[in-house]
């Protein structure tokens, strides 16, 4: 674990040094918002029809109309922003040749890996805190179930964490940026689907699929539901894949 | 202080090294000299433990590199060939990682940086970004972080690399005074910079070493024939035909000038009279006659060229 606290002040750095983040900041709540206002827009507009439909306003409510469909919003623009935030975290070493720096140092592997991963996670916290006026907003409005939000937002830490595992693999495949993010797009993109083949298989091949997406364990979050099966899911991929990029990393120590 | 035995280091089928040994002792300045592509890379970076060797041990102050990584890198500054930096920050900053990362208490790092700033004078350059600055500055800086925490042993790859002549002698002279306490092994393909600064030179050419001495003994020891450089006005093939007949000349070679040879004699033997006398006799003009030394530079050619030759001095 030697260097982990290094590393992570020198990632954080270099992330708030590089353009990237800023304009991936920049998409990112301009997006989030955009949902949120639609979502909140619509939400307002059928509540003015169900004033005339007792049948609509039993089944209106806060968490349905807005917040999952929120939550779920973030969750598919994080899909396609991280893998552009992670895509430089050793790819660029490995171009620039400054990973020989870095393995020349007293710092172990892991905590380079732990270090990068920890600054990129923290930077992608750093983003969801920025869309939480949106929810104090609704606080004006409303009374938002705040057990819901907190479970939403548990989700959403989650997932960003098992997304920058994987984009932090494939950043260590390759010395090239752009094959960094699209590997790590694609593979999350695929695990984010894959539950949806659930009905073309068989029953067995099916649950396990469904059990294997991103995408069911994420809805649960997005509606408030806390299930541990679904904290742990998250947990294993992310140690799964800090795992994997470890023995990449150690590979070159048996690669010719 | 460093001991290599039987270092061999595969890139697929290529051999990059082939069972190379050595060992450095404390306090000297060895030089790597090669070719490019020899294999002097290659052998820094399993020694800074950034690779392992495919096969045989490499030692650092009695710790395998490959046991004990981080304890030998923690011994260890290092300057990677091409001096990979982090552009996005300023020297003071990416200075202030190195040293974190080379467990510098935070109490002496401040102190640190200034200490291996006005070392490599860059001091001027504290609060730039690295990207920004010329090759020089950056060449400097890699040596700074190689400085921090003071290791007891310096492995510098190919540091004048791309300097102008100041910087160059500058560097070499602090690279001096570094060795007096340190143990310093440093690449080069320059071969009069490895001869001022090193007290030792280990000439490795595809993959194994083929001479290993002081640059004094280098250039006596590969120094099997004279030559002598005549400059005389008359008939070529004459002067050609009565210089090649005289006892001791192994081979006459006329020279680009027009009236100008280069005379190899037997070694132990000064002709240099014995020529004069006999211009002198046959009624030409002598204009020049000196004994021209073998250079480093003619020895490692000889060296890296011909096999044969090295591997008598092995």
């Amino acid at each position: 674990m030697k260097g982990t606290y290094v590393v992570y002040r020198k990632e954080l750095y270099g992330l708030f040094a590089s353009p990237i983040f800023y304009v991936v900041a920049f998409i990112f709540l301009t997006l989030v918002g955009y949902f949120f206002y639609s979502s909140v827009a619509y939400y307002s507009l059928l509540s003015f029809q169900a004033g005339r439909n007792p049948f609509l306003s039993e089944q209106l409510n806060l968490t349905d109309m807005v917040l999952e469909p929120f939550f779920g919003s973030i969750s598919v623009v994080l899909l396609l922003m991280v893998p552009l935030i992670t895509m430089r975290l050793f790819a660029e070493e490995k171009k620039t040749g400054t990973v020989e720096l870095l393995f020349t140092y007293p710092i172990s592997d892991r905590g380079a890996v732990l270090g990068k991963f920890g600054a990129c996670v923290s930077v992608l916290a750093l983003l969801l805190a920025a869309t939480l006026p949106a929810m104090f907003l609704l606080e004006a409005f409303t009374n938002p179930p705040w057990p819901t939000i907190m479970g939403g937002y548990l989700g959403l830490l989650l997932t960003c964490s098992a997304f920058v595992s994987l984009g932090l693999f494939a950043s260590s495949l390759t010395q090239n940026q752009i094959i960094a993010a699209t590997v790590a797009f694609g593979a999350l993109l695929l695990l984010w689907i894959i539950g949806w083949a659930e009905t073309l298989v068989g029953p067995t091949l099916g649950s396990f699929l469904k059990y294997l997406s991103l995408l069911t364990h994420f809805d649960n979050f997005a509606r408030g539901i806390l299930d541990s099966r679904d904290v742990f899911y998250y947990l294993l991929f992310t140690l799964f894949f800090l795992f994997t990029t470890l023995r990449i990393l150690e590979s070159r120590h048996w690669r010719g | 202080m460093i001991e290599v035995e039987n270092l061999t280091k595969l890139y697929g089928s290529v051999v990059a090294l082939r069972q190379v040994s050595f060992r450095v002792d404390q306090g000297e300045i060895v030089g790597f000299l090669g070719p490019n592509g020899a294999g002097k890379t290659t052998a820094l970076r399993i020694l800074t433990c950034f690779m392992p060797p495919t096969s045989g041990t490499a030692r650092v102050a009695g710790l395998d590199c490959q046991q004990h990584s981080l304890e030998v890198r923690g011994k260890i500054g290092y300057l990677p060939e091409n001096v990979p930096l982090y552009p996005d920050m300023t020297t003071r900053r990416f200075l202030a990682f190195a040293a974190a990362a080379k467990g510098v208490s935070r109490s002496r790092t401040g102190q640190e940086i200034e200490r291996v700033m006005e070392v490599c004078t860059i001091a001027s350059v504290a609060e730039r970004l690295i990207g920004h600055l010329s090759k020089g500055y950056r060449q400097r800086i890699g040596i700074a972080q190689a400085l921090l925490n003071d290791p007891a042993i310096l492995i510098l790859d190919e540091p004048t690399i791309g300097l102008d002549p100041t910087q160059i002698v500058e560097i070499r002279s602090l690279i001096k005074e570094l060795g007096s306490e340190r143990t310093i092994i440093l690449s080069s393909h320059i071969l009069p910079e490895v001869s001022q600064i090193c007290q030792r030179i280990l000439i490795i050419n595809n993959g194994q070493i083929v001479a290993t001495d002081t640059p004094a003994n280098l250039t006596v020891q590969l120094q099997r024939n004279l030559q002598v450089y005549l400059e005389v006005e008359g008939p070529r093939t004459e002067v050609m035909r009565k210089i090649e007949a005289m006892t001791g000349v192994l081979e006459v070679k006329p020279t680009n000038g027009e009236s100008s040879y280069l005379i190899e004699t037997s070694r132990g033997q000064d002709l240099r009279p014995v020529l004069a006398r006999t211009v002198v006799e046959s009624g030409w003009q002598l204009r020049e006659l000196k004994l021209q030394d073998l250079s480093l530079e003619d020895i490692f050619m000889q060296l890296v060229t011909d096999e044969g030759a090295g591997e008598k001095q092995e």
